[in-house]
C-alpha cells in the first residue's frame, strides 16, 4: 500500500473514514429522510412521444380527487420563472423544467401532480388528460447533422449547439511528413453513473423571512445562484443546506430543473414539497444520461510506432436540451495526447441536439470516452506496424525528466512517471506469466486477451472550459474555502461548504488540519454550512477536492498556526521568529521552559484583549478560499488554455477471457498502477479507484440507454440497464506510486475519477486482443454479451465455409 | 377491497410489536420509513433489482420494497436500527465496515449489513465467493466491492474469535 512520507504525522496513514460511522447505522441524512411537518409530494407526467407538440393538458379530474393539490404545467413555470443556465449561447434552445408547448424526448417532464402523498400523486398523474401531436424525430447525431434532419429546436435553426475546430501545432505538416497514417472510428455509447440513491429534493418557502430552503441530493457548482436566478430571488433568499448527504453521484446528481420545480411550487402552494424521483423518472426524465459519443480520429506515425500528430473530431448526441453536457468535449481538450508526446493535434468538438434524455456532467467531465479513443489508437497503430502494443506506448510516453510538459493544446501537465508505474505494474503482475496464461487459454478453445491503457487524470478542477467554448464567459476562478474556529474551551471546529457524495471529506479536512496543527484529527470537528453562511465553493467536480478542499483547509490551518504563535510571542515579549509551534503549545526557541499552552493562548484570544498583539481581532476564527493552482487566466485567442491544475496516472492491465459460444466477457485478472500524488487517505483513494475500475467495468461491458426505432429509451429498469454486481466485478490488484505534484501543499492530486478514466478502455483493448484472431475489431461500448456474440457466431461462421 | 380500504395490522419490528392501520398498497419499506420513521432502509429502485430496501424477515434478507407491510404480519422484522447495539456502540459487522472502509456513500450500507448479519448467522466462516454471492443481490455504485467483501470477511473472523473466547469462559 501507500508509503507514508516520514515528515507527515496524518495524511497517508490507514486512518478510518470518520463518516462510516453514520452510514453502517442507518443514520445518515439523505434528503429522503428530511421530513417537514406538512411535506407534500409531487409526481411527474412524462411525455410518451420522441417529439411531440402539446395541444390541451386537462387536469380537472385529478384535482378533483381528495388529497390533490395542484396540477403545474410548463407554461405557468415557464412564465414565472428564468430558463435554466446552459453556459452557451443558445437563446433558442431554452431548458425549462417542464416542457412548453413541445415535448422533445420520451419521457420529457410535462406536468407535476402535487398531493398528500407520492402515492395520491401518482394516482392523479394517471388522471390528467394531454392530447399531442406527434411530430417528426431524430436520435442519431450523424442524422441530426445531415440536411433535411427534423430540429429538435425549430427556432434555433439546426440540431448544432457548438461546432469547434482547433488547430494546435503543424498539423498538416506533421501528417505530411509521416510515413504512416492510419483512421479510427470508435463509439462511446450512452451510458452514465446512475447512482443507487435518485435525485431528490425538499423545498420550503417562509414568506415572512422571504428565505427558501432547500434541501437536495446535489453535487452541483453555483447550485444556491441558479436557483435563485430561475426563481428570480436574490440569492441572500435561498439557503441550500449542505448537511445532506448524497447518495452516490459521480457528476450526475445535477438536479437543477427538478429544484427550480419543486421551489416554485413550494412558493406558490405555501407549504413543504418534496420532489424524490423513482428510478424510471431518474433514468428517463431524469437528464442525468451521460456522453454519447463519435470518434473520428487520424492519426500520423513513424515505422517505430512514434506518434506525431493526430486528428480528432468529437461528436456528442447531447440529448434535447443542452445540460452541462457540451463543455464535456472541453474538458478532455486538457489531456488531449493522453501520456504521449504527440507534436501536434487537431480537435474538433460537436455538441448535437436529438430527441433523447438530455445530459448532464459524468465522472471525468468527458476524458473517460476520449481516454478511450486515444488508447484504442495506440493500440490500431501498434498493430498495424506489428508492434508490441506496451513497446509502442513506451515509445510515446512523456518521460519523467521532462516535467512540467506542455502539450498542444497549452496545458502544463504537473508531474509524473509513468514509466515506474508501468513498470511496477508489469513486476507485480509478471507480464510474461500473464501473456502464458492468455495463450494456454486460447489453447484450451476460449478466446483471450490482454488489454492494456495508460491514461490520465486531470484533477483540481477549474472551469477552463467555459471560456475556451464560450468566448462571453470570463470565468478564470473555481475558487474553494475553509473556515476554523477554536471556541473558549479550546475544541477546533473547521467548517466545509458543500455537500459531498462519499469522497470523505470530513475526514480529509479533520486530516489537514490535525497534520499543519499536529493535534489528532479525531479532535477536530468538521460542519457543513448552509449557503446563506457559506465561503465560495465549487462543489466536488473535476476530481478537485483534495486538491481545493484539502489546500484550502491546509491553509487556514496555516494562518491560525501563524495567529497563535504571534500571541504567544507577544505574551512572551520575543520575536516571532523564536517561538516555535508545538502540538497547540508555542516554546521560547530561547529558553525552552518558557512556554504559552494551547489553554492559554486560547483564553488570551478569546478573554485577555490586554494581552493581544496590536492590531489582532479577537477569538481563533481564520478562513481561506484558495484559487485554483495555475488558474487565472483567459485561454489564448487560438484556444490553448492551462485546463486543470494536476495529472494523475494509471495503468491498466486486463486479462480478459470469452466464451466463444456466448460471447461473454469474464475479467480474468485486473491491475492497476496508480499515482495521484501525495495519498491523504489511503482507505478513500483505495476505494475510489477500485470503484472506478467497476463503473468502468459497466460503461465497458454491460450499461447502455438503448433506445428503439421508435424513439423509446427501452432499458428503463435496472433489470435492463445492467450495474456491474459483486460477480462482475473481479479482485483488483492495485499499484501505487507517488509522485507529488509541485502544485498543491502536500503535493496531493485528486483521485475521484480514478479507475474509470482506463477500465473502458482497457477492457476494450483486451476484447480486441481476444477476437482479433477472428478478423473482429470492436471499436463500440458498450462490448455487450449479444453483439459480441453475434460478431463472433458471423466470423466464425465466415471462417467455416 | 378498494384500495383505498385500511387494515390494522401488527408488525414486530426490532423486537417491538407496532399497531398499524395502512392502506394494504403500503410497501413494507414505506411502512418503515414513514409509519415507523426507520430511515436506514433506503429506496434505490423500488423494483427488487438493487437491494438497498433489503430488511431480514425472520433473519432473512428481503426486499421491502417488493412486498406490502400486510404480508409481514406474524414475522421478525430485524432492520438496520435492530442491529445496532445501543447509542453510539456499532455491531462487529457495522465495526468491520468502518475498519475496511467498506462504503462511500452510504446510501446501499445499512442493506449490505444486514446482509452480511445474515450471511454469518447461517455461515460463520464464509468463503470469498461465499460472500461474493451473499452480497450479489446488492448493488453498490461506490466501492467495486472489494472493501466490502473485506468488512465481511473481517467480521467472520473476529467473531469467530470473540465466540471462542466466550466459549471459553
Amino acid at each position: 500500500m501507500t508509503v507514508k512520507p516520514p515528515h507527515l504525522r496524518f495524511v497517508s496513514s490507514d486512518r478510518r473514514v470518520r463518516e462510516d460511522r453514520r452510514f453502517v447505522v442507518g443514520k445518515g441524512n439523505f434528503v429522503a429522510d428530511v421530513d417537514l411537518p406538512g411535506l407534500r409530494h409531487v409526481a411527474l407526467i412524462t411525455c410518451p412521444h420522441p417529439a411531440a407538440r402539446i395541444l390541451n393538458i386537462d387536469a380537472s379530474a385529478a384535482l378533483a380527487r381528495p388529497g390533490v393539490h395542484y396540477v403545474l404545467d410548463g407554461r405557468e413555470l415557464a412564465g414565472a420563472t428564468l430558463p435554466l443556465m446552459s453556459g452557451l449561447e443558445i437563446p433558442h434552445v431554452p431548458r425549462h423544467p417542464l416542457a412548453v408547448g413541445t415535448a422533445r424526448y420520451s419521457g420529457e417532464w410535462v406536468a407535476a401532480v402535487v398531493a398528500d402523498t407520492r402515492a395520491l400523486a401518482e394516482d392523479a398523474a394517471e388522471d390528467v388528460r394531454i392530447d399531442y401531436e406527434p411530430l417528426p424525430f431524430v436520435l442519431d447525431a450523424e442524422q441530426a447533422i445531415a440536411p433535411g434532419s427534423p430540429l429538435v429546436h425549430e427556432a434555433h435553426g439546426s440540431n448544432v449547439l457548438l461546432d469547434r475546430n482547433f488547430v494546435w501545432g503543424e498539423v498538416d505538416e506533421d501528417f505530411a511528413a509521416s510515413p504512416r497514417t492510419l483512421s479510427l472510428r470508435v463509439k462511446w455509447g450512452r451510458s452514465a453513473t446512475v447512482p443507487i440513491e435518485t435525485f431528490g429534493v425538499v423545498a420550503q418557502w417562509d414568506p415572512w423571512r422571504e428565505i427558501l430552503d432547500v434541501w437536495a441530493s446535489i453535487q452541483m457548482p453555483k447550485y444556491p445562484e441558479q436557483i435563485a436566478t430561475a426563481l428570480k430571488l436574490p440569492a441572500s433568499g435561498v439557503r441550500v443546506h449542505y448537511d445532506v448527504d448524497v447518495g452516490g453521484s459521480y457528476g450526475v446528481k445535477r438536479g437543477i430543473k427538478h429544484s427550480v420545480l419543486a421551489c416554485y411550487l413550494a412558493r406558490r402552494l405555501g407549504f413543504p414539497v418534496r420532489l424524490i424521483e423513482d428510478r424510471l423518472e431518474n433514468m428517463r426524465g431524469g437528464d442525468a444520461h451521460g456522453p454519447e459519443r463519435l470518434f473520428d480520429v487520424d492519426v500520423a506515425f513513424d515505422d517505430a510506432g512514434i506518434v506525431r500528430a493526430m486528428k480528432m473530431r468529437a461528436l456528442d448526441n447531447v440529448g434535447a436540451y443542452a445540460g452541462r453536457s457540451p463543455f464535456q468535449l472541453g474538458k478532455p481538450i486538457g489531456a488531449i495526447v493522453g501520456p504521449y508526446k504527440i507534436r501536434s493535434v487537431q480537435y474538433r468538438a460537436m455538441a448535437v441536439v436529438t430527441n433523447k434524455t438530455t445530459q448532464e456532467a459524468v465522472r471525468a467531465f468527458g476524458q473517460s470516452p476520449t481516454n478511450f479513443a486515444i488508447e484504442r489508437m495506440m493500440d490500431e497503430v501498434a498493430d498495424t506496424l506489428g508492434l508490441d502494443r506496451l513497446e509502442v506506448r513506451r515509445r510515446n510516453l512523456i518521460r519523467h525528466d521532462e516535467f512540467p510538459y506542455l502539450i498542444p493544446s497549452g496545458t502544463n501537465y504537473d508531474s509524473g512517471d509513468y514509466e515506474t508505474v508501468i513498470a511496477k505494474v508489469l513486476q507485480h503482475t509478471d507480464y510474461e506469466a500473464l501473456q502464458a496464461e492468455r495463450d494456454a487459454m486460447r489453447r484450451g478453445g476460449k478466446l483471450a486477451g490482454i488489454g492494456i491503457a495508460a491514461c490520465l487524470e486531470p484533477n483540481g478542477g477549474n472551469a477552463s472550459f467555459e471560456p475556451l467554448l464560450n468566448p462571453k464567459n470570463t470565468t478564470t476562478t473555481w475558487m474553494e474555502s475553509c473556515r476554523i474556529s477554536v471556541d473558549l474551551s479550546g475544541a477546533i471546529t473547521a467548517t466545509m461548504h458543500t455537500t459531498s457524495a462519499g469522497q470523505g471529506h470530513e475526514t480529509m479536512v479533520a486530516t489537514v488540519v490535525g497534520e499543519v496543527l499536529g493535534i489528532d484529527p479525531d479532535r477536530i470537528r468538521v460542519v457543513r454550512s448552509d449557503s446563506l453562511i457559506s465561503m465560495p465553493s465549487n462543489s466536488p467536480v473535476g476530481s478537485r477536492m483534495a486538491v481545493m478542499l484539502g489546500g484550502a483547509s491546509y491553509h487556514a490551518a496555516q494562518k491560525l498556526k501563524a495567529k497563535l504563535v504571534a500571541i504567544a510571542a507577544h505574551d512572551l515579549g520575543i520575536a516571532p521568529e523564536r517561538a516555535l509551534y508545538s502540538a497547540g503549545d508555542v516554546v521560547d526557541g530561547g529558553a525552552p521552559d518558557r512556554r504559552r499552552s494551547w489553554d492559554e493562548l486560547v483564553t488570551i484570544a478569546h478573554r485577555n484583549m490586554h494581552r493581544m498583539p496590536e492590531g489582532f481581532e479577537p477569538g481563533l476564527s481564520v478562513s481561506h478560499v484558495l484559487q485554483v493552482p495555475t488558474g487565472g487566466t483567459l485561454p489564448t485567442p487560438d484556444g490553448r488554455v492551462q485546463m486543470y491544475p494536476c495529472f494523475s496516472f494509471e495503468f491498466h492491465l486486463v486479462l480478459l477471457s470469452i466464451d466463444p459460444a456466448l460471447g461473454t466477457s469474464k475479467i480474468e485478472r485486473y491491475t492497476i498502477g496508480h499515482d495521484c500524488g501525495t495519498v491523504i487517505n489511503p482507505k478513500i483513494v483505495r476505494g475510489m479507484t477500485l470503484g472506478g475500475v467497476a463503473h468502468g467495468i459497466g460503461a465497458a461491458l454491460y450499461e447502455e440507454f438503448a433506445y428503439n426505432e421508435d424513439g423509446q429509451m427501452v432499458a428503463q429498469s435496472l433489470m435492463d440497464y445492467l450495474l456491474p454486481s459483486s460477480h462482475e466485478v473481479p479482485k483488483i490488484d492495485i499499484v501505487h506510486h507517488v509522485t507529488p505534484s509541485p502544485h498543491t501543499v502536500l503535493g496531493q492530486k485528486g483521485s475521484g475519477e480514478s479507475g474509470y478514466l482506463g477500465a473502458p478502455a482497457a477492457i476494450a483493448n483486451a476484447v480486441n486482443d481476444a477476437v482479433r484472431p477472428l478478423g473482429i475489431t470492436v471499436n463500440t461500448l458498450p462490448i455487450k454479451t449479444a453483439r459480441l456474440g453475434d460478431l463472433i457466431a458471423d466470423a466464425l461462421e465466415k471462417k467455416a465455409t | 377491497m378498494h384500495w383505498r380500504s385500511r387494515m390494522r395490522i401488527e408488525l414486530i419490528v426490532n423486537g417491538t410489536t407496532h399497531a398499524l392501520d395502512i392502506e394494504p398498497r403500503t410497501t413494507l419499506l414505506d411502512c418503515l420509513r414513514d409509519n415507523l420513521g426507520l430511515k436506514g432502509a433506503h429506496a434505490g429502485c423500488e423494483h427488487g433489482v438493487c437491494g438497498a430496501c433489503t430488511v431480514l424477515l425472520d433473519g432473512v434478507p428481503v426486499r421491502s420494497c417488493l412486498m406490502f407491510a400486510v404480508q409481514a404480519e406474524g414475522n421478525q422484522i430485524t432492520t438496520i436500527e435492530g442491529i445496532t447495539p445501543g447509542q453510539g456502540e456499532l455491531s462487529p459487522v457495522q465495526d468491520a465496515f468502518c475498519e475496511t472502509h467498506g462504503m462511500q456513500c452510504g446510501y446501499c450500507t445499512p442493506a449490505m449489513i444486514l446482509t452480511a448479519h445474515a450471511l454469518l448467522n447461517a455461515n460463520p466462516n464464509p468463503t470469498r465467493e461465499d460472500i461474493v454471492e451473499a452480497i450479489s443481490g446488492n448493488i453498490c455504485r461506490c466501492t467495486g466491492y472489494a472493501q466490502i467483501v473485506e468488512a465481511i470477511a473481517l467480521a467472520a473472523e473476529r467473531l469467530s474469535g470473540a465466540n471462542r473466547a466466550k466459549d471459553a469462559s
